[in-house]
């Protein structure tokens, strides 16, 4: 081909043809499947919800397997996620399953900072994939994709409506993940109650601008099922791993005394349809949405952040690699002058302690001499003292003498004046 | 007390073995039972808990009445600076002759907020009225007609969904147990199958424990009375706290018409014993310990309000040096503070002036020698 072909390509009509015979190519969605079995699926779930309220017990019977895990207490100072993987394979296509749990979500007695460990987790996983992507050396094919596919909202059995914290969090959460709520612990609302709860969730919901995920209606083959599950959300849900005999059958339930709920009944509660939707029709596109819709918009908010624009204002495409440059050139400055002013403060501490150390020593020296002076004088002054005791001691003596000879010639005396 | 006016009055013999005199005083039971029911009761029951855990839906089952019946519940997003306010019903029920004015007092909004931090202040406050205002009412000079609106009892939800308590129903009981009964139940209790009950109760028997709240506690049952209500009382105690369900519909199960809910795969009865516990918070709150509770209220809980209000006002007349209350202050026979410093510090210079003398003695008795 020529070069002008080359020019012109783009913007050529593409026109169709028909073929004349069977050429093959109708084998390459089953290479493609082949190859991401070979490869292996990845798949990372998100469950938000209160302290106890099923988040545990339903994984463990969407996946039919028991997942290890220790009751959370409900005095956690904060909220934090638990991430955990792991490795599960169905006749021979191996799933790299990511659950991550909030432990003390909704415990604490103020909530108003609750959401902000889930979206920053959110946004690190988009943040670390932005990273390998922009690497030099790459290798995305290799890559444990740990963003979130899908956050599986608990709201609580109420009957009234969400709670509070429900909308603040589905709001944070909505334009970073695909969010399906659902209701759990479904077993103690009657039917009646069901129905009127729904659809008061669902108009909260759409009132204050939530946008929960819709199951795609695009496709033929499961346009008709999906549009049918979009009107039965929330899915009101029943999670047990525990069996029961029903019948001649044993089953997973829950057993009252009034009765035995069948998790997988569709008359008692939406778990077979949660089931259809999330994994067996709809996980391909979960995983899409997060990728084209959700993972784009944070990789265009964050790049815009950091300056890169697509067009500059000649309306010319800018290289990525000369903002590049710039961007790194301007840093590289900036990082320069922060470490000029540094040394310059460390510079003036320096001088300002020594200053301070050098009248500290005069001080203690003036001190110093004061304090020998003082005792010098003290020593004097006993000194003093002790003259002035001593000629005491004398006088005393001499007195104490003089009363003696006194004393010994008064009998004298006496016998003197007796005899006189 | 008790003991005595259980037994049968006892015919007194005389000395000579003379015929029984019978007295007369065994119908002072009968007397008070007449008073008392031309008197009337009155009962004040806080209930508390977040919403939807089926306060009022309880309330409603447990005097057969409707009390909400045109109830305004907020939305998610009203309530997320939501203050707690209190709202009170009253309303005259009468079963046999026997008159009962029952008063609930309702928190909307409490822990419903995203900020909860002292959500109870509200309730505590709220009690405190009512005790300040009956302590004015007392020491008034007209005290014929004492309205008395002391909250008698709060019955304390809490939810079924979690794994014993959190931290706000600790912190809400604790700023509670002194104030008034509190007697905890776990709401919504058809989300739990007999052994997570079991599990649950223990949980929150032992975090009850552990952080020293003072719950409403039966009173011991007297020793003399026989095996089946030992049995009875000992069952009552070892089930708390109640798991209760309640409902505002009557279905039809095993042939009956009871209250209860109706689910796909079964109906819940209220009034089963083997379903739930509300059958023994009835009894315990209206049949057997409702006058327990206005003792309590009356004996423990308003006398320390009483007795702290007090002091407080002496100590603060002491140090204003101005009498001005509504209530006549007795002279006080205790020193106070300050004054008995005062005198400690006299005594303090008075022992060492004298052992100063003494050593001053001893120098001249030295020096005489």
């Amino acid at each position: 081909m020529a070069a002008t072909d080359v020019d012109v390509f783009s913007n050529e009509e593409k026109r169709s043809l028909s073929l004349g015979g069977h050429v093959g190519f109708d084998s390459l969605p089953d290479q493609l499947v082949s190859k991401s079995v070979t490869q292996g699926f990845c798949f990372n779930i998100l469950c938000v919800g209160e302290t106890g309220i099923g988040k545990s017990t339903l994984m463990n019977t969407l996946f039919n397997t028991t997942f290890e895990n220790e009751e959370a207490s409900h005095y956690q100072n904060g909220v934090y996620l638990r991430p955990r993987t792991y490795d599960l394979q169905e006749s021979n296509v191996h799933l790299k399953l990511t659950i991550v749990d909030t432990v003390g979500f909704g415990d604490q007695i103020n909530k108003e900072e609750s959401y902000k460990p889930i979206v920053d987790y959110i946004d690190t996983q988009f943040e670390n994939y932005l990273q390998e992507e922009l690497k030099i050396k790459r290798s995305l094919f290799n890559y444990h994709d740990t963003r979130i596919h899908i956050c599986l909202y608990f709201i609580a059995p109420t009957g009234h409506s969400l709670k509070s914290l429900d909308l603040v969090t589905m709001k944070k959460l909505d334009s970073k993940v695909n969010i399906i709520p659902i209701i759990a612990k479904a077993d103690t609302i009657s039917k009646s109650e069901l129905h009127k709860f729904k659809i008061k969730i669902m108009s909260e919901l759409v009132s204050n601008g939530v946008q929960i995920y819709q199951f795609p209606t695009d496709d033929d083959a499961v346009a008709e099922i999906n549009s049918s599950m979009n009107a039965h959300l929330p899915f009101a849900v029943v999670g047990s791993v525990e069996e029961v005999k029903v019948g001649n059958k044993t089953v997973r339930a829950r057993q009252y005394p009034w009765g035995v709920v069948q998790v997988e009944n569709e008359s008692h509660c939406d778990f077979v349809k949660l089931r259809e939707m999330l994994i067996r029709v709809n996980m391909e596109d979960l995983r899409e949405q997060t990728h084209a819709r959700h993972y784009e918009l944070y990789r265009r908010c964050k790049l815009e952040e950091m300056g890169f624009k697509d067009t500059d204002p000649d309306s010319q495409p800018f290289s990525l690699q000369e903002t590049y440059e710039a961007k790194r050139k301007e840093f590289l400055g900036d990082l320069q002058r922060k470490e000029e002013e540094m040394r310059q403060m460390f510079v003036n501490k320096v001088k300002e302690t020594e200053a301070e150390l050098k009248e500290k020593e005069r001080e203690l020296h003036d001190k110093f001499e004061q304090l020998k002076r003082m005792h010098q004088d003290e020593k004097r002054k006993v000194e003093e003292k002790r003259k002035d005791l001593e000629e005491e001691i004398n006088a005393f003596n001499t007195r104490k003498v003089a009363a003696e000879t006194l004393s010994l010639s008064q009998p004298l005396k006496k016998d003197k004046d007796r005899k006189n | 007390m008790t003991t005595n006016t259980r037994y049968k009055n006892r015919p007194v013999k005389a000395e000579d073995g003379e015929e029984k005199e019978y007295v007369g005083f065994a119908t002072l039971p009968n007397q008070v039972h007449r008073k008392s029911v031309k008197k009337g009761f009155d009962f004040t029951l806080m209930v508390a808990g977040e919403s939807g855990l089926g306060k009022s839906t309880l309330v409603n089952s447990l005097f057969l009445t409707d009390l909400h019946k045109d109830r305004k519940l907020l939305n998610a997003e009203e309530r997320i600076h939501q203050t707690v306010e209190i709202t009170k019903h009253t309303v005259d029920i009468e079963e046999k002759g026997v008159k009962l004015k029952l008063t609930i007092v309702d928190t909307p909004g409490f822990g419903d907020a995203v900020n909860n931090t002292e959500c109870w202040k509200p309730i505590t406050d709220y009690i405190d009225q009512q005790f300040e205002q009956y302590f004015r009412d007392e020491s008034g000079l007209n005290r014929k007609n004492i309205q008395d609106n002391r909250v008698h009892c709060c019955l304390y939800f809490i939810p079924p969904f979690g794994h014993g308590l959190r931290p706000v129903d600790v912190e809400f009981m604790k700023a509670l147990q002194d104030k008034v009964n509190v007697v905890p139940l776990i709401s919504k209790a058809d989300c739990l199958t007999p052994t997570e009950i079991r599990k649950m109760k223990d949980r929150v028997r032992e975090e009850i424990e552990k952080f020293g709240i003072k719950v409403y506690q039966f009173p011991d049952c007297d020793s003399d009375e026989d095996e089946e209500f030992k049995q009875q009382d000992r069952e009552l105690k070892e089930s708390t706290p109640f798991a209760v369900i309640g409902s505002n519909t009557v279905v039809e199960a095993r042939g009956q018409r009871v209250r209860g809910r109706l689910y796909p795969w079964g109906i819940v009865e209220v009034e089963n014993q083997s379903h739930c516990d509300f059958v023994k918070l009835r009894n315990m709150l209206i049949r057997t310990h409702m006058h327990d509770l206005k003792d309590i209220t009356c004996d423990v809980h308003y006398e320390n309000y009483r007795a702290q209000c007090i002091q407080q006002m002496t100590s603060k007349l002491t140090q204003d040096n101005r009498v001005e209350s509504p209530i006549p202050i007795l002279q006080l026979s205790t020193p106070d503070v300050e004054t008995e410093k005062l005198i400690k510090m006299k005594d303090e210079e008075l022992r060492r002036m004298q052992e100063m003398l003494q050593k001053m003695q001893q120098q001249m008795h030295e020096q005489d020698l």
